[in-house]
């Protein structure tokens, strides 16, 4: 034993055996620097949260704060904390949120008079924006801004600073070997260690010789400050992208609006049928830009049998102005395709049929002409429509009802939509009298009625019988109340029109975490400590140990090929040499570890020959 | 717009259904592995019953001692002592005991999962049947994007069927890297399980993509998602096992009898957790970037790159549950069996967008292609 290790080392099999149990490799790394807030280390190097709360009554109130705050960016907490917002994120997908689809949030509430309100109070149809929820996730970047920042700090001094000092037992870390260079190589200690940093360095190591001078000299190396790196970048970006988000809502806005084939949108407040501001908008924001819908085509499958009528193409042409007195510039919409115009997104969101009817009241006037925008209820766009005339006379005039592209008479009577495409165009409507219940303007998106205060004229049910339309008739009204006539057939598509300036920041951010997050968790961060010394009969003694911080399946061929390294560079042309005087013995600590358990102890140093 | 060839659609099913064929033969396979191996296993014991209980006996007092390593009836003692206690203490990995115990038991798993020296018959005949399977469904994946003339991933018929076939040939790659054969009936069985699902219940002929999905974006974000979700496959058999694996080796180590022969093919608690690790780690990137697409390919469709529809809520949640995971690896006292409990929890957040959420919630993201 004493044979191959220079270093009264005589224990160093039982160190390789117990070394996995042992935090001396550990704290070899953490040690060094005191100062390393790495959470990892609270519980060896400074106190543990639990060690600080049984001292707590003795800290007073700066004392407390101090404590409270350890707790708050502890990397328990953190993790706590990362769990809570995967919990409270759940709530989110289970109900109907009020951003997303109001109009289902108020039909739960009136479906669960009971149970509604009580969600509505934890806000649990507002998950996102509740105050619970920004909680959670205000707590986590606070931990994590109050995490980074020291971490920062600790790893700017740590770029700075030399590696740390050799252990006084190289045989305790997870990698370890020895090295014996022949006494005829005429390599001694100092140059030794020389060619060992020299070697080090050129595999991308800092390094630093200690006591090059005495007999025991050393280096002590380090490479993977990336990792650190990585990691403060993966978790600053996060706090890139929650800010880049907030801005974005604080500065962008967003908007609907239904456009029938012919019509203009102009990009002001009252071009929208929804808008929706973010906190700092202001309507200057708005470039009066136009969007007129020339033409909205649909291809449908025509092919398959399986997906026969299943929408394959969706195009609207545009004939946009990016602003009144621009030139006329022709564009398509499509999904997935949006339009940039005055720094906006426009997006193709939905489309349907808008029949176009005349309504004449019971003067034979004109009350309502025009396109009546119809919602599709299915594949084969079954649309619902209600249409308004509240300026009829003498009564107002309302009718709700379903448009059918293709109607067919099923074998129960009734008209229902076959085809998505307008080969058979059907009206089916019911007529009211009454009061529509309309104070002042008529608000364009509505497509309820409310009968409370209507007479029926027309119904299923009725003597009259229910208004079918196709394409070109007309129905005169019972009770002389008018007429109505089915005119035409135009599409129309529903846009949302987007602006977010806070975007590409998002996407910056979101790009640095990415590689942040790669760069922490691929790259290692290692140490390498080498250390030479003469032996009496001439022979060089080196061994070598390494240390990883965390997690790193690739320490030991990391060892592997520093030993590589060095026995080229010191013993390679004497291979032959070497195996006939039996003078190269090597130990690896890999090797060391896996063979304790088999043999007696003491055997461990067996002669492997790996060099030849 | 490409025609639908029919013939390719229907070359593609032929090939689907042979490839089932092969799985459930090579699941038969890898189940009868283990059994064989338990059988063998549990015949030596009871020979070696005297000289287990002596062995026991010097296992407790080796512990005593100043830790001198393991006895060859137990390669796991050494684990069961330390466990990763702080992350510097993690160890890294290590050429293992050999793989045979002196016991003489067939085969012990080797600790750093590479192939040992011990040959297992029942396990080759398995691999070389998932190989066979793998091909023909590879070919029944490609024939059907050939079909409809586009990327094989549209809706929940082709999402399984891809899928499934992702995870079988994620599986056939790791095993030329590393002995994970112990997980064969596992994983084999849940493609079954996929092919099963894709061919009962969401049947759906080749055809064209709705105007939403036409998208590069879903020949990238589709892809990265299903690929990830493979990993995390892998992972969340590697947790369960190493939960089973933690409870037999505290058990043994108290000197208890094993009660699971046949978990002697599967590595030790430390060695599952270590390589769980490193696949976490890559499936997380592959999760991120999934994420990162999916919210790139929201703003070109939507006009908002995050709306919290329920579809984005829970590829969310599985984000921040693998976090959580990678920080568990990270924090005192949450390594180990917490640790993998999370990855379990993630993979089950996994399971469930893939099929309650795609199947039963609606959204934007309504594409199951089932109606
Ligand atoms: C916004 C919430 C957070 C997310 C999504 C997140 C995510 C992650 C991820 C994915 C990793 C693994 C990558 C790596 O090893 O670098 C990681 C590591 C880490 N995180 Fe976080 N983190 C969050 C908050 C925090 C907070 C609040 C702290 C501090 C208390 C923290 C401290 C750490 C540390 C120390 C590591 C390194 C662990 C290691 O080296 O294995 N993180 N984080």
């Amino acid at each position: 034993m004493s044979e191959t290790d220079p270093y009264n080392n005589t224990d160093s099999l039982k160190d390789a055996v117990t070394k996995r149990q042992n935090s001396t490799a550990g704290d070899a790394l953490d040690n060094a620097r005191p100062g390393s807030p790495g959470p990892e280390t609270s519980g060896s190097a400074t106190p543990g949260p639990e060690t600080a709360a049984v001292v707590l009554p003795r800290l007073g109130f700066i004392g407390s704060l101090r404590w409270g705050w350890r707790q708050l960016t502890s990397m328990r907490t953190a993790l706590f904390l990362l769990l809570l917002l995967a919990v409270g994120a759940v709530p989110g997908s289970l109900f109907p949120q009020r951003p997303a689809s109001p109009e289902v949030v108020t039909k739960y509430l009136q479906d669960h008079p009971d149970t509604g309100p009580v969600l509505d109070w934890f806000k649990l149809f507002d998950v996102y924006s509740s105050p619970w929820f920004s909680a959670i996730y205000l707590l986590l970047f606070v931990s994590l801004i109050g995490c980074v920042i020291p971490r920062a700090i600790a790893h700017y001094k740590a770029m700075r600073s030399q590696p740390p000092r050799t252990p006084r037992r190289l045989s305790r870390l997870p990698e370890y070997g020895t090295l014996e260079i022949p006494p005829d190589r005429g390599i001694s200690a100092g140059r030794a260690i020389q060619d060992a940093a020299a070697t080090l360095k050129s595999r991308g190591y800092r390094v630093e010789v200690r006591d090059a001078q005495s007999v025991r000299p050393s280096v002590g190396a380090e490479r993977g400050f990336s990792k650190e790196v990585g990691n403060l970048l993966f978790h600053t970006a996060l706090i890139g992208v929650l800010v880049s988000v907030a801005l974005g809502g604080l500065f962008g806005y967003s908007g609907q609006r239904v456009l029938v084939e012919g019509e203009t949108f102009v990009n002001t407040l009252v071009g929208y049928d929804t808008f929706t501001p973010g906190s700092n908008f202001s309507a200057s924001q708005l470039e009066p830009y136009s969007v007129q819908l020339d033409k909205f085509s649909v291809t449908f499958d025509r092919e398959s049998k399986a997906h026969y009528g299943q929408p394959l193409d969706f195009k609207a042409s545009l004939t946009t102005k990016s602003s009144p007195s621009s030139p006329a510039q022709q564009q398509d919409l499509k999904v997935n395709a949006p339009v940039s115009l005055g720094g906006t997104s426009i997006y193709l969101v939905g489309n349907g049929y808008a029949p176009v009817v005349t309504v004449k009241d019971g003067n034979g006037k004109v009350a309502f002409q025009g396109p009546v925008v119809s919602v599709p209820s299915d594949g084969a766009y079954t649309s619902l429509l209600v249409i308004k005339a509240p300026d009829a006379k003498p009564s107002q005039l309302g009718f709700v009802g379903f448009f059918l592209p293709t109607a067919l008479i099923n074998d129960k009577g009734v008209a229902v939509a076959s085809d998505p495409d307008p080969f058979n165009p059907q009206l089916n409507l019911n007529a009211y009298y009454g009061n529509l219940g309309l104070d002042g303007g008529q608000p364009k998106n509505v497509f309820t009625l409310d009968t409370s205060k209507l007479t029926q004229l027309n119904g299923r049910d009725l003597a009259a019988g229910g208004i079918v339309l196709s394409p070109g008739a007309s129905y005169t009204l019972p009770e002389g109340k008018g007429s109505i006539s089915f005119d035409g057939l135009k599409r129309y598509v529903a846009l949302d029109i987007h602006h977010n300036p806070a975007q590409l920041w998002t996407l910056i951010f979101g790009v640095t975490g990415l590689l942040g997050l790669v760069g922490s968790l691929f790259l290692n961060r290692r140490r390498v400590w080498i250390r030479t010394g003469n032996h009496p009969d001439g022979r060089t003694m080196v061994e070598y140990g390494l240390l990883a911080r965390g997690e790193d399946h690739r320490l030991a061929p990391e060892a592997a090929t520093i030993r590589g390294l060095l026995e080229k560079r010191w013993l390679a042309p004497a291979a032959d040499r070497a195996e006939d005087s039996n003078g190269v013995q090597t130990l690896t600590a890999s090797s060391a570890s896996t063979q304790s358990s088999t043999q007696p102890a003491g055997t461990g140093s067996a002669t492997v020959g790996k060099d030849q | 717009m490409p025609h639908i060839n029919e013939t390719f659609a229907l070359y593609s099913e032929r090939f689907m259904l042979l490839a089932a064929i092969a799985y459930a033969i090579a699941f038969i396979a890898f189940a009868w592995d283990l059994v064989q191996n338990s059988r063998t296993t549990k015949a030596v014991l009871e020979q070696s019953q005297q000289a287990a209980t002596a062995a026991s006996k010097k296992r407790v007092g080796a512990m005593s001692g100043a830790g001198s390593g393991s006895t060859p009836e137990d390669p796991y003692q050494e684990t069961v002592l330390e466990g990763p206690e702080g992350r510097v203490q993690r160890p890294t990995f290590h050429a293992a005991v050999p793989a045979g115990g002196a016991d003489g038991t067939a085969a012990t798993a080797d600790d750093s999962m590479r192939y040992g020296t011990t040959r297992r018959a029942t396990a080759r005949v398995a691999v070389a049947l998932t190989l066979i399977a793998a091909i023909v469904h590879g070919a029944g994946v490609l024939t059907r994007g050939l079909a409809a003339g586009r990327v094989p991933w549209g809706n929940m018929y082709e999402f399984c069927t891809t899928g499934g076939f992702v995870v079988a040939a994620v599986f056939l790659i790791v095993l030329t890297r590393r002995d994970l054969r112990f997980l064969g009936t596992f994983v084999i069985g849940l493609v079954l399980v996929m092919m099963t699902a894709a061919s009962v219940a969401f049947w759906t002929p080749a055809g064209h993509l709705p105007p939403a999905l036409q998208s590069y974006w879903l020949i990238i974000h589709v892809s990265i998602a299903v690929m990830s979700s493979a990993l995390f496959t892998l992972t969340f058999a590697m947790s369960v096992l190493q939960l089973v694996q933690s409870r037999r080796e505290t058990a043994l180590t108290g000197g208890a009898a094993d009660k699971l022969p046949f978990m002697r093919l599967v590595p030790p608690a430390l060695s599952l957790e270590n390589m769980a690790y490193r696949i976490n780690a890559i499936a997380f990137v592959g999760w991120t970037l999934t994420l990162m697409f999916g919210s790139i390919w929201a703003e070109a469709a939507w006009g908002r790159f995050w709306g919290w529809d329920t579809k984005e809520v829970w590829t969310f949640v599985i984000w921040v549950v693998y976090a959580g995971y990678l920080h568990a690896r990270a924090t005192r006292g949450w390594t180990g069996t917490r640790a993998a409990w999370l990855s379990i929890v993630g993979y089950l957040c996994v399971v469930f967008n893939f099929s309650i959420v795609n199947v039963y919630f609606a959204g934007l993201h309504s594409y199951a292609g089932i109606s």
